[in-house]
């Protein structure tokens, strides 16, 4: 008896729960959804403000994947050979065009050496895309630079090869 | 020969007991190590045996110090636990110069203790030290490592680190990408516990004076930012979150200040001190070369880093109220990574000998440059709070290992762990009791 009374109680208290604060699929958006601060309304609200598109946007102005995204360098130096400047034309023609792109530069050094003085040469790898790509129109909001001097090597182990790997920078597409 | 088959031995048996796996690659010194002995201790309580092997413990540390050859506990004659059943004929028939015994005392079935014990000199027949410590369950390690400290300042005249901690990185390869941690461990490898981890990279720990904090540089996000963590409750703040480089902390000698490198949006690194409570910065040094690695006197006053304004990197110095800095280092190519020993005598630093990452350590005042270490990729050295010894990270089959050497070059160790790559040693502060 006061068994079932207790679970009727319980089923109830589930089901005022459920239509109090559980979001459930609306046909029409109403009022609140609109108004609210949940992730679907917040959406369409944008649609709405007349910044539509925005995937699809995104989507046709992609980093070509294509394209390379990773450039070595010689020991102890930052600068770029010259079979990497089409490479880096490549990339700086697509910046320039497509103005809502944003990069970040990595650099990297290979484990030889103190590592705080390695991010130093990390970041001056970094820097020397930086450079070419705003000589070639880049806007400079459109570039972040990040060097992760030793702390993230490509190749593990300790050759020449493997050091050679390591020396080197990367282009990544933030959107 | 036969003496050091014996410490071979016991370190096997540690090399089963604590965190690390240790192993001395080699041990070479002029002074032969005193002979000791340190007694199994003896236990009086409740419990059916000793919660901790304090004689281990003990033991452990004196032969690690490098100073010390403790004997096996099957060679000795006897095995007293109070100081009135030494009997030095014993002992010194068997060429030990020096006897420890003591013993745990519980009290009644609680959580009280009482670490009691004993330092004899076998051939003065003498008592160098009695003494007895409370202590529970949880602090009768750091009671055995200080006791080990006690007995280590009385026979070498030099104050021990055995109560000490060790901060450093490991980097683990994962199904799903390598996870970092900053790990905090007892001076002996035991205790080691991560206080921070990440996917991201995590650099450069630096210790608070007061050993109560951490600095260090985190990538999260794919940025690099400095925070200071407690490492009692665990909180951190971020103090850095620049464009580009937020690099090298280093605490000042009464904690205000912190030194760090900001890269900013063009990539120069130059050395900055920040203010820790109100957040400020001021520039140190303005070089369109690469200045980091700052790091403070023990005095206060001046400020050494690594440039490499003359092309290679070396150690320069400024003074802390800023100046023009002048140039330290000349002997071979490459010395970066600068520490000052605690008692401000000589400076630690990265070199290259001969193609060769090597830890170096200079006499300021004789500016001559002694080579400690023999792996091709050594780095990272840190003083120990006594500036006896120093910690520094080499590498072993592929992986970055930890090592100790005696500051002057005569004793040296590996340790090995089991948590991947392991680097960037950095050896607290004495505790403040």
């Amino acid at each position: 008896m006061s068994y079932y009374k207790m679970s009727a109680i319980a089923v109830l208290f589930v089901l005022l729960v459920g239509c109090s604060s559980t979001p459930v699929p609306d046909p029409e958006p109403t009022d609140t959804t609109y108004g609210g601060s949940d992730d679907g309304a917040y959406t369409s609200g944008i649609g709405v403000d007349g910044m539509g598109d925005g995937e699809y946007f995104d989507e046709t102005t992609k980093a070509d994947e294509t394209l390379g995204s990773v450039i070595y360098f010689d020991f102890d130096s930052s600068a770029i050979r010259t079979e990497d400047q089409d490479l880096l034309s490549a990339h700086a023609i697509q910046l320039s065009q497509n103005s809502f792109n944003n990069v970040r530069l990595e650099g990297h050094a290979d484990e030889r050496g103190s590592r705080e003085y390695n991010i130093g040469l990390g970041e001056r790898r970094a820097q020397a895309v930086r450079q070419i790509l705003m000589i070639q129109g880049v806007n400079a909001s459109q570039i972040q630079t990040v060097s992760f001097g030793e702390e993230r090597p490509e190749s593990m182990g300790e050759s020449d090869g493997d050091y050679a790997q390591n020396r080197r920078a990367e282009i990544k597409y933030t959107n | 020969m036969l003496k050091n088959f014996t410490r071979l031995l016991i370190i096997l048996i540690f090399a089963t007991t604590t965190a690390f796996a240790e192993l001395v690659i080699d041990v070479q010194g002029v002074s032969q190590p005193t002979p000791v002995a340190i007694v199994p201790f003896g236990f009086e309580g409740s419990l059916p045996g000793i919660p901790l092997d304090i004689s281990a413990v003990i033991k452990g540390d004196l032969l690690r110090s490098g100073r010390f050859a403790p004997m096996a506990e099957s060679d000795m004659l006897q095995k007293p636990t109070d100081g009135a059943d030494v009997d030095f004929d014993d002992w010194s028939v068997l060429g030990v110069e020096a006897v420890v015994v003591g013993k745990l005392m519980q009290q009644g079935g609680s959580d009280a203790y009482t670490l009691q014990f004993q330092l004899f000199d076998t051939f003065r027949r003498k008592q160098l030290i009695g003494f007895r410590m409370p202590a529970t369950r949880t602090t009768v390690r750091a009671a055995a490592h200080r006791a080990a400290d006690m007995i280590y300042e009385e026979l070498t005249g030099i104050k021990g680190v055995f109560g000490t901690k060790l901060a450093y990185i490991t980097a683990e390869q994962q199904a799903d990408g390598r996870l970092y941690s900053l790990m905090v461990s007892d001076q002996d490898g035991e205790n080691d516990r991560p206080i921070l981890e990440s996917k991201d990279p995590i650099m450069s720990p630096a210790w608070s004076p007061d050993s109560r904090q951490l600095a260090y540089v985190s990538f999260e996000g794919s940025k690099s930012s400095i925070f200071i963590q407690t490492l009692r409750s665990g909180n951190r703040f971020q103090v850095s979150n620049k464009p580009g480089i937020n690099g090298a902390p280093a605490f000042s000698p009464d904690g205000r200040k912190l030194l760090i490198t900001l890269g900013g949006i063009n990539g120069n690194p130059d050395i900055y001190v920040l203010d820790i409570a109100s957040r400020q910065t001021k520039r140190l040094t303005t070089h369109r070369a690469i200045d980091t690695e700052g790091t403070w006197s023990p005095d206060g006053q001046y400020i050494y880093f690594t440039s490499d304004r003359s092309g290679g990197p070396q150690v320069y110095r400024v003074l802390a109220s800023g100046g023009s800095p002048e140039r330290v280092t000349f002997e071979g190519s490459y010395n970066a990574r600068p520490r000052l020993s605690p008692d401000g005598t000589r400076l630690a630093v990265v070199h290259n000998d001969r193609g060769n990452y090597r830890i170096a350590v200079m006499n300021l005042e004789r500016k001559a440059l002694l080579v400690l270490s023999s792996g091709r990729q050594d780095e990272s050295p840190s003083f120990a709070p006594n500036s006896d010894i120093l910690i520094y990270a080499t590498r072993q089959g592929g992986d970055g290992v930890l090592a100790t050497v005696s500051a002057d070059g005569l004793i040296r160790q590996k340790m090995a762990s089991g948590r991947g790559d392991i680097r960037e040693p950095v050896w607290s502060p004495f505790e403040r009791f």
